[in-house]
């Protein structure tokens, strides 16, 4: 495999040639916002519109998840148009997300949380209106507990439940009602999940967690 | 909402002979829910596990499918279904009043039927009748500048009473 040398943020970096930028730069400790990027997926989703990067002579930000590293290439991770799309990005995200961190599990673990303290955000919804779903909790697993009103849609608990757990998560609806959820919409406890805790360790926020015993 | 064992028969074998014609391909997936809400009027949990299991999928992509768009319906209809208008011009002579009247009158949310199979409610874009808005289809027949009262009395005209004392209150009544 090729090595390509290129800059981000001034620094020169190696990599394998065609490597996603977003890994790139996570592997040498340039922290870029993420949450649907998924480590070894072909496909980034490219959903949560977190990872915008500048790259020269590109006409506009792109997203690192999907951009694959060519040599020469100089990236800055910083620049008034990408903080102005992630900032936005961010308080989309914010606007449906229940915001308790006080009382949430995740709380000082949670990606959002990071995010915020990286890139200086707040942790309110100053622009937006707040659109809460008002979803019931679902405390019918023995092992796990879902709040959807947490839940940022990243997809990361689908795909690691089909790798590694028995499948049954998967997203439903459309829009605002777009929800991660099982088939036929009934609860975690009746839907055959073996609660191997696999979503719990991936959720980046607190919308699946698991239950002390 | 619970099927009868009959109903779950027919969604079965209804299912199984449309899925003879269909290839094991993922793309055939719209096709063949197109084809049972055809044959079946609605897309039953029990025939979206029988095209997973066809297709060589989890249940719950094809239940993912099936939500995502508004053309397939995951209960059966009602004898009578209702559809509000809720296009532009519905919407600004309050269209949502009617709506949420129903939805209080038939003690139901929109997409869902009542218990006795009776009346199913919908919320429909532009049927093109702006000029009578806000506008309720019920089984094919328009009717136009729908108020409060005469979602009673529509509902009266399928013999369906409102019992005294509720009608201001908005209460759910309460069927034979």
């Amino acid at each position: 495999m090729k090595t390509v040398t290129l800059t981000i943020d001034g620094r020169a970096v190696q990599a394998r040639e065609g490597e996603k930028l977003l890994r790139v730069a996570l592997e040498n400790g340039i922290y870029i916002p993420n949450l649907c990027a998924i480590p070894g997926v072909k496909h980034p989703a490219a959903a949560c519109r977190l990872c915008f990067v500048e790259i020269e002579g590109y006409p506009r930000p792109v997203t690192a998840c999907t951009e694959p590293v060519v040599e020469g290439m100089v990236v800055s991770t910083r620049s008034p148009r990408v903080d102005r799309l992630v900032s936005t990005a961010f308080e989309l995200l914010l606007s449906n997300h229940r915001l308790d961190c006080a009382t949430c599990p995740r709380n000082r673990s949670c990606e959002l949380q990071r995010i915020a303290r990286e890139r200086r955000f707040p942790l309110r919804v100053k622009r937006l209106r707040k659109l809460e779903r008002n979803l019931p909790l679902d405390d019918s697993s023995p092992v796990l507990r879902y709040d959807p009103n947490r839940c940022v849609l990243c997809g990361r608990c689908v795909w690691v439940c089909r790798e590694k757990g028995t499948g049954v998560l998967g997203f439903a609806g459309r829009g605002f009602e777009r929800k991660v959820t099982t088939f036929g919409d009934v609860p975690l406890g009746q839907s055959g999940c073996n609660g191997c805790g696999e979503c719990t360790r991936v959720c980046p926020v607190g919308a699946l967690t698991g239950k002390e015993v | 909402m619970h099927l009868t064992e009959e109903e779950k028969k027919v969604a079965l074998e209804q299912t199984g002979n449309i899925l003879e014609s269909y290839s094991r391909e993922r793309g055939n997936l719209i096709p063949i829910l197109q084809q049972v809400q055809e044959k079946l009027g609605y897309v039953p949990l029990v025939a979206m596990e029988e095209v997973a299991r066809h297709l060589g999928m989890p249940p719950v992509d094809v239940y993912s499918v099936a939500t995502f768009y508004n053309q397939f319906r995951l209960i059966p209809p009602g004898k009578h279904q209702i559809k509000v208008c809720m296009g532009t011009a519905c919407h600004m002579k309050g269209g949502n009043i009617i709506l949420d009247c129903w939805k209080r009158r038939l003690s139901i949310d929109v997409n869902q039927v009542t218990p006795d199979r009776e009346f199913s409610l919908e919320r429909v874009a532009c049927v093109g009748c702006c000029t009578m808005a806000p506008v309720t289809v019920i089984d094919e027949e328009v009717h136009g500048r729908v108020t409060p009262t005469r979602v009673d009395g529509l509902l009266f005209s399928f013999g369906v009473k409102i019992p005294k004392g509720q009608q201001k209150e908005g209460e759910a009544i309460g069927r034979e």
